[in-house]
């Protein structure tokens, strides 16, 4: 085997003992011949042999002394696969163009009505013999090629039935041409039909040329969602701002981003804020406002403001590397309505060869004068028309597109038999706490002048509720007075004293307590609507109330009503009592309340609704809901919060966005759509032809399919099949 | 029946039967694996069928010897693995199987067939 050179970046040296560490741990593994480390550049260069060590073995032979080696191993394999690709393409359609011509002039000098305005020599049997030959053994080569392996393993493929197809009819008429007298002497005409073996070749390889092409199309999203990666980060490194490839970034690197620039990988905002554009990762249209202390997202765009940011998550591990991974994870896994095709696909050309033998006895023995010929061409026939490629493209080809869409729109499907279980979702059960609502409290209703007083005294309270509160006193801005003897009373609420006066906040029991009269009326209608009262008395005087509630999401009411729509029953499921659970629902449009569920009950009640034969869709976002995510016919998580919830889920919304439910299940109703037409097509192309080819129209209507015919047929079922799938890029969802 | 009539049902006959015989009652082989095999990728798979050990991680080596479009692309769809095989390199793809059972493998066309059993 050959030697290369190889040099890449080493990352964490800082003496020359370093050196020479590494130059001897890469020179003793197996397969490279020499090694040279360099101290300045930071860089490695070796000589080595890759079948014999691989870029896994040169990165754990940096690794195990301590340091990081940096292949760029998949980005220069992408390029060149794609190098190789486009070359591929450029012969095929080089082939393309050379059989087609030379056909044309084989079809001019032997097609009757034409033949007779052809130049006498195109005429000639050996002259079309000659003309066949590359076609035959150049351009066809690829079938030869493919076939006589597939037979030494003893499987068959549409490259064997097309070199068989045209093989026939070029024997024969090569046969024709040498001895034509022999045809003669058994009352056969000696015609030639080098045009059928040359054409055929032609349209097939034509055929390819365009399927290859669309097949293309159909991992743009995957490509697009690569080559959103930026490709070099702008560090701050003792007061000095320095641009590095992004392949050089570590954890906790300081990375300034100015506007316009595209924020290399994930992490903390530090300083400065932004107004940034996370729709290519996130689908989310609008840009969404990030300052200190936020986290931001790699390969998003930075709009307006400048900051600088700790790089927390780098790698395979950025938001945009899971998401690549998770598309390109689902677009290799399998949907279960393939298994039909599978199962027909390893049958089907064997099958095919036995018609054909089937054909060429019938026709020979029942079929007009010369039998010989019918036998013949409608054996070829029936070898070319055959197309198990169609079969095959069905349903990977949709499941591209599908989940491809569906990333681009911010909602990443797990895998195929997700896509195909989504469509016949009838139940969607919502999480409450965190799904349905922001999961964090707010303050709804303030009767009475009590904001500042409640929200001075709350700030030195740890509760959850005086959280909201505190946060409505700052976006009032209001002034915070200061407070003396603060003193929290666990179940009851907190007091202390604000200017001389003794103030106290809680709920109803505290004022009871303290012997403070208040007006129920309103309480208990706050109540009614799920929320949670807290009062505030001054020097024993009842002054005024503030409620808090969590708050639905602004979209879970459209959510929901899209849902209903689609004629899906929605659930809300939710560990708060009766009452707050069900002002809850009410407010969302939901009628179906599952209150008071403790967190590992939910598990249950999803494997109860399935046992009423529903097919159930579970909405969650926390670790609790990993059961029920797991247990439900499809999970989906909202957001790329908890890695837990998204690893046993089968949707996930990384764009957080409650009407993608809807959206989700429409695209697995028009991606099952566009497989089953795809099937349709493809099974029924051959069901329907394959005994046309075999002359069985040929009795009642004197109809024939001529094997030039079939092979156009064929090419076209292929494109049909993929384009179809293409077509599923313009779906409204 | 004229004796060329005979001569050709007799002789397709023998074809059908030779046809179902040769790809239809193949024997795969199946070769057993412990840590990494390599799998040469030419008008198939050989290895066709391996059988690798539950719970351990196996590495498995494609290496494309045959230009035929089809092959260039390997889907392993239960391990929701989806590979381009460059001409003559090396591809590789380590699994370690959760479950027991008959795990099939083809190529992007679902034309060539191969099978990994996980015991």
């Amino acid at each position: 085997m050959t030697e290369v050179k190889k040099t890449f970046p080493i990352k964490g040296m800082h003496c020359a003992s370093c050196v020479r560490v590494i130059e001897k741990s890469l020179s003793e593994l197996q397969g490279v011949s020499s090694a040279a480390v360099n101290l300045v550049t930071e860089k490695a260069s070796i000589v080595y042999d890759p079948s014999r060590a691989s870029d896994q073995d040169l990165a754990s032979a940096v690794a195990n002394v301590g340091y990081k080696a940096v292949l760029e191993q998949k980005l220069m394999n992408k390029d060149e696969q794609k190098q190789e690709k486009q070359k591929e393409l450029k012969s095929l359609r080089n082939k393309v163009m050379f059989s087609l011509i030379l056909g044309t002039f084989i079809v001019w000098g032997s097609f009757p009505g034409l033949m007779e305005f052809a130049p006498v020599f195109l005429r000639n049997n050996l002259v079309q013999f000659l003309l066949a030959i590359p076609v035959q053994f150049w351009a066809g080569l690829t079938f030869y090629r493919a076939a006589i392996p597939a037979i030494k393993h003893r499987t068959a493929n549409m490259d064997t039935l097309v070199a068989l197809g045209t093989s026939v009819a070029f024997s024969y008429s090569a046969f024709v041409t040498a001895f034509p007298q022999v045809m003669q002497s058994i009352g056969i005409e000696p015609a030639t039909y080098f045009d059928v073996s040359t054409i055929i070749i032609g349209l097939i390889l034509l055929g390819r040329y365009f399927e290859a092409k669309a097949k293309a199309g159909t991992s743009e999203a995957i490509k697009r969602l690569i080559g959103l990666q930026a490709k070099t980060a702008r560090v701050v490194k003792n007061g000095q701002e320095v641009d590095i490839p992004i392949s050089q970034v570590s954890v906790g690197m300081v990375i300034r981003v100015r506007p316009g620039e595209k924020i290399p990988v994930d992490g903390k905002i530090l300083e400065g804020g932004s107004s940034i554009d996370e729709s290519m990762v996130t689908g989310e249209s609008m840009p969404v406002d990030r300052t200190k202390g936020d986290s931001v997202v790699g390969a998003t765009i930075n709009k307006t403001g400048t900051f600088t940011f700790k790089a927390t998550k780098i790698g395979k591990d950025t938001l945009l590397s899971q998401i690549i991974k998770l598309v390109e994870e689902a677009q290799s896994s399998k949907a279960p309505i393939q298994r039909l095709s599978d199962l027909i696909s390893s049958y089907f050309v064997p099958a095919v060869i036995m018609l054909a033998i089937l054909t060429f006895v019938i026709w020979y023995i029942f079929g007009p004068v010369p039998s010989f010929l019918f036998a013949m061409l409608n054996m070829v026939a029936v070898l070319i028309i055959a197309c198990p490629c169609a079969m095959g493209l069905a349903t990977p080809t949709a499941i591209m597109v599908g989940t491809g869409l569906g990333a681009s729109k911010g909602i990443l499907i797990k895998d195929a038999s997700s896509l195909e279980t989504a469509h016949k979702i009838d139940t969607v059960i919502f999480d409450k706490t965190g799904t349905l609502t922001y999961g964090k409290p707010t303050v709804t209703d303030i009767v009475g002048d009590v904001l500042q007083l409640a929200a001075s005294l709350e700030k030195g309270s740890e509760h959850s509720l005086a959280e909201a509160i505190v946060r409505k006193g700052e976006e009032k801005k209001v002034r915070f007075l200061k407070v003396t003897g603060f003193k929290a009373i666990p179940g009851y609420g907190v007091k202390g004293k604000v200017e001389g006066k003794l103030v106290v906040f809680g709920n109803r029991r505290l004022m009871e307590k303290e012997n403070i009269t208040f007006a129920r009326l309103d309480l208990a209608k706050l109540e009614e609507e799920g929320k949670t009262v807290m009062m505030l008395g001054v020097n024993s005087k009842f002054r005024g109330l503030i409620a808090v509630a969590d708050t639905l999401k602004d979209t879970a009411k459209d959510a929901v009503g899209k849902l209903r729509k689609l004629g899906i029953e929605v659930i809300m499921i939710t560990g708060d009592n009766q009452r707050t659970a069900h002002a809850i629902a009410s407010k969302a449009g939901i009628k179906t309340v599952l209150a008071e569920v403790l967190p590992d009950e939910k598990e249950k009640e999803v494997k109860r609704l399935q046992a009423e034969g529903k097919k159930v869709a579970f909405v969650g976002d926390g670790i609790n809901d990993a059961p029920a995510l797991a247990q439900a016919d499809v999970g989906i998580a909202m957001g790329a919060g908890t890695d837990v919830a998204i690893e046993s889920s089968n949707i996930t919304l990384v764009n957080k966005d409650l009407r993608s439910i809807a959206t989700a299940i429409n695209l697995s109703k028009k991606t099952m759509r566009t497989i089953k037409l795809n099937l349709f097509w493809a099974f029924g192309y051959n069901v329907i032809l394959i005994p046309v080819a075999m002359g069985v129209l040929y009795p009642f209507f004197h109809i024939l399919l001529n094997p030039i015919f079939a092979s156009a047929a064929m090419a076209l079922s292929s494109i049909s099949v993929v384009s179809n799938s293409l077509f599923l890029k313009k779906a409204k969802i | 029946m004229s004796t060329d009539k005979i001569i050709v049902t007799v002789a397709g006959l023998a074809g059908i039967i030779f046809i179902y015989w040769f790809f239809l009652m193949k024997k795969e082989k199946e070769v057993s694996v412990a840590g990494e095999v390599d799998i040469t990728v030419s008008g198939g798979y050989s290895p066709e069928v391996i059988s690798i050990p539950l719970g351990k991680p196996t590495k498995i080596n494609f290496i494309r010897t045959d230009p035929t479009e089809c092959l260039s692309e390997v889907v392993l769809p239960d391990f929701k693995i989806k590979k381009q095989l460059p001409l003559n390199q090396k591809v590789t793809v380590e699994i370690t199987p959760k479950e027991k059972g008959e795990f099939g493998y083809a190529c992007g066309m679902n034309m060539y067939h191969g099978k990994i059993i996980v015991k």
